[in-house]
């Protein structure tokens, strides 16, 4: 990767996006003109709501009262024993209700819904954790909702469509195209298209079309404001290292978005290798994907020689998306984040890692990240402070660890 | 952007022609590949006889967001059949050694023209004999990067203007088109709900008050009924999942069999338009 010149350096990475809804040459709003008053309504709403008190302090109670925040700041004790090196800190985003930080963003795109008066929810879910997140806050808020999954999704995460359907929501199987994530982003962007007046689509992710990446990173960066006051309490300095991983990428930009202008951190994104970068079976739109128009956005994608999109492949559903966040796109290029990979085996091992030496089972998402962590970390020294994010817990996955480990659950 | 370069390209000139002869014109939908190369080259041919006055071609792509299943579907059989910007640009090109007036509109997703690269594409696709471009998922804010040079290499650039479409936001819709103006009769996906006629005349007077460009109507139009319909208000009729469902019926059928089946619906659109204003 290369290092923005003095030149290029802009003088801060949070300025972004222009009104263009840009970051450099990433994002936009690549949009049928069916939806573009309703993009520009979102807009509007949100610059006038992150100004309202009123707006602030109904997030704010939900967040600390409904959510759980703020989320804990943990030494993990064992876990840096273990690799004897750098100390580990763990961002416990998945104490959140719901148990991910999902949820973080789905109370911020709900309060916006109701004060442009939408009375119908509709969302993308692979995993399911932001499905569950959305029908959850549907559920609190009283609307109607409709998740879009996957077929083959669905197959492999049942436990969270029913959980949808216990909540409220109706779960739509998506058996377009290879029934996915990115499917599912179709079909409710086509929902969206089709009912513009009163539809407000919760986006889960930092993709999209301008300005959800903007909105989804600031109701995200409560994960990295709190950990930023958490740390300067606890150690009384900054962190040197971040690393959370990515897929769209939400849960890394919210704990990043505070940092990027302390230059002495250093910020770690992870994507999910699959079986390899050099497989044709993996989801490392950065590592492995050049930059493209997709969902609304350019950004890097996985893509094939004649802009075909490629269907991703990770163990865990949640970075199994060919596409990133156009904001990473940009902190990619200019040099600020570095972007590395873990592999679906070596994700399990920190799962299991992570469950034996501290009672913590974390969701395959970031065991990605875990897995990093367990790369650096013995290379550096007792006193390097590294704050991963542990933005999911692992009951869903439980599942598919088990079939991975070649074990019965029952 | 002024439109003296393209006075005389097969877009105006067609719409010239059906208006000397007091009708309005038929543009007709199909996916380049669908289902297999030899087919869809059979399919093209057919069309201007069997009444087809400008046909719109869609350059596969494997995610077409504002489309619905049968024209997602007929995206997905060409991409498995080998279709590529390759192969389409290759069947206009084999489309225009026998035909030189019918026009020929691309379109599609952005995507794979930025891919194989804005300045090749422009080239290529002229050489080939394509007239203009309509990319979905390029509204007036993002389609600069396309247009300006587009209108360069002497293309139309059709807008669309939908329901959504607000009085504020028409004039900017309106202001870099050429060619024609699509209007998209419903707030949907291509090929689901039928259009309300009454909405259809207040967006198309709205868009007259502002624009002298030729206006077509699609989305939601399948039967000769409907095409009759429309056409009283209308220059043009589209008609897209209608036709890409009939390719998808007879999939496994022969390039003739499939080009007359497709053909035989184009025949009947064309005589509900041609009874339209009489």
């Amino acid at each position: 990767m290369t290092q923005a010149t003095a030149a290029t350096r802009p003088n801060s990475y949070r300025a972004g996006p222009d009104d263009r809804g840009f970051f450099g040459s990433f994002g936009g709003r690549f949009v049928a003109e069916t939806l573009m008053p309703n993009v520009l309504a979102l807009e509007a709403a949100y610059a006038k709501a992150r100004q309202d008190p009123a707006f602030i302090a109904e997030l704010d109670y939900l967040l600390e009262h409904y959510v759980g925040r703020p989320s804990p700041l943990y030494y993990a004790e064992r876990l840096t024993e273990h690799f004897g090196g750098a100390k580990i800190y763990l961002k416990r985003d998945e104490l959140n209700h719901t148990g991910a930080h999902k949820i973080n963003n789905c109370i911020g795109q709900i309060l916006l819904a109701m004060r442009m008066g939408k009375t119908r929810i509709i969302a993308e879910t692979g995993a399911g954790q932001h499905g569950v997140a959305t029908a959850t806050v549907a559920a609190r808020f009283g609307l109607p909702c409709v998740i879009y999954m996957g077929e083959v999704d669905m197959a492999r995460q049942k436990p969270n469509v029913f959980r949808m359907r216990l909540l409220g929501a109706e779960v739509r199987p998506v058996v377009s195209g290879s029934r996915t994530l990115k499917d599912a982003m179709n079909e409710a962007i086509r929902d969206w298209v089709s009912n513009p007046e009163d539809t407000f689509y919760i986006i889960g992710s930092v993709a999209g079309m301008h300005p959800y990446p903007m909105l989804v990173r600031d109701f995200q960066s409560v994960i990295g404001r709190e950990a930023r006051a958490q740390i300067l309490s606890r150690e009384g300095r900054l962190p040197d290292t971040l690393v959370a991983c990515v897929g769209g990428g939400s849960n890394a930009m919210g704990l990043f978005h505070p940092f990027l202008d302390d230059p002495d951190v250093r910020i770690h994104a992870v994507e999910a290798a699959g079986d390899g970068i050099d497989t044709d079976r993996h989801a490392a739109a950065i590592a492995r994907g050049t930059p493209g128009v997709f969902h609304g956005a350019r950004s890097y994608l996985l893509q094939d020689s004649d802009g075909q999109v490629i269907e991703a492949h990770s163990i865990s559903a949640g970075l199994d998306y060919p596409g990133i966040g156009p904001e990473h796109s940009w902190l990619h290029e200019v040099g600020r984040v570095d972007f590395h990979t873990a592999t679906d085996l070596e994700a399990l091992a920190a799962f299991q890692l992570l469950a034996k030496l501290e009672g913590i089972l974390p969701a395959l998402e970031p065991s990605h990240a875990l897995h990093h962590v367990g790369r650096i970390a013995p290379t550096l020294p007792k006193d390097h402070l590294i704050i991963a994010n542990l933005c999911g817990r692992g009951d869903k996955d439980i599942f598919a660890v088990a079939e991975r480990l070649g074990q019965e659950i029952l | 952007m002024s439109n003296d370069l393209r006075d005389d390209g097969r877009i105006s000139k067609c719409f010239e022609a059906l208006k000397a002869k007091g009708r309005a014109g038929l543009v007709t939908f199909v996916t380049a590949g669908d289902p297999n190369p030899a087919a869809s080259l059979a399919i093209l041919k057919g069309l201007p006889d069997a009444g087809a006055d400008i046909i719109e071609l869609g350059m596969p792509f494997s995610d077409p967001m504002a489309d619905g299943p049968a024209i997602q579907a007929s995206s997905l059989r060409a991409l498995h059949s080998g279709g590529s910007m390759k192969t389409t640009l290759g069947l206009v090109a084999a489309f225009r050694r026998e035909n030189a007036h019918t026009p020929i509109v691309l379109f599609g997703y952005y995507n794979p023209i930025f891919h194989y690269g804005v300045e090749r594409f422009l080239k290529d696709a002229r050489e080939a004999g394509a007239d203009a471009l309509l990319i979905v998922d390029l509204p007036p804010e993002e389609d600069r990067e396309l247009r300006d040079p587009a209108h360069l290499a002497g293309f139309d650039f059709i807008r669309l203007v939908t329901p959504t479409t607000d009085d504020e936001r028409i004039g900017r819709v309106l202001e870099g088109a050429s060619g024609f103006v699509y209007y998209v009769s419903i707030a949907g996906i291509t090929g689901t709900r039928a259009p309300d006629l009454a909405t259809v005349r207040a967006n198309l007077d709205r868009i007259r008050a502002k624009s002298g460009l030729p206006l077509a109507v699609g989305f939601g139009i399948r039967e000769p009924a409907q095409a009759k319909a429309i056409a009283e208000l209308a220059d043009a009729v589209v008609v897209g999942s209608a036709l890409v469902e009939e390719v998808g019926r007879h999939q496994g059928a022969s390039a003739e069999k499939i080009a007359s089946a497709v053909c035989d619906l184009v025949r009947a659109l064309a005589q509900g338009i041609a009874q339209a204003r009489t």
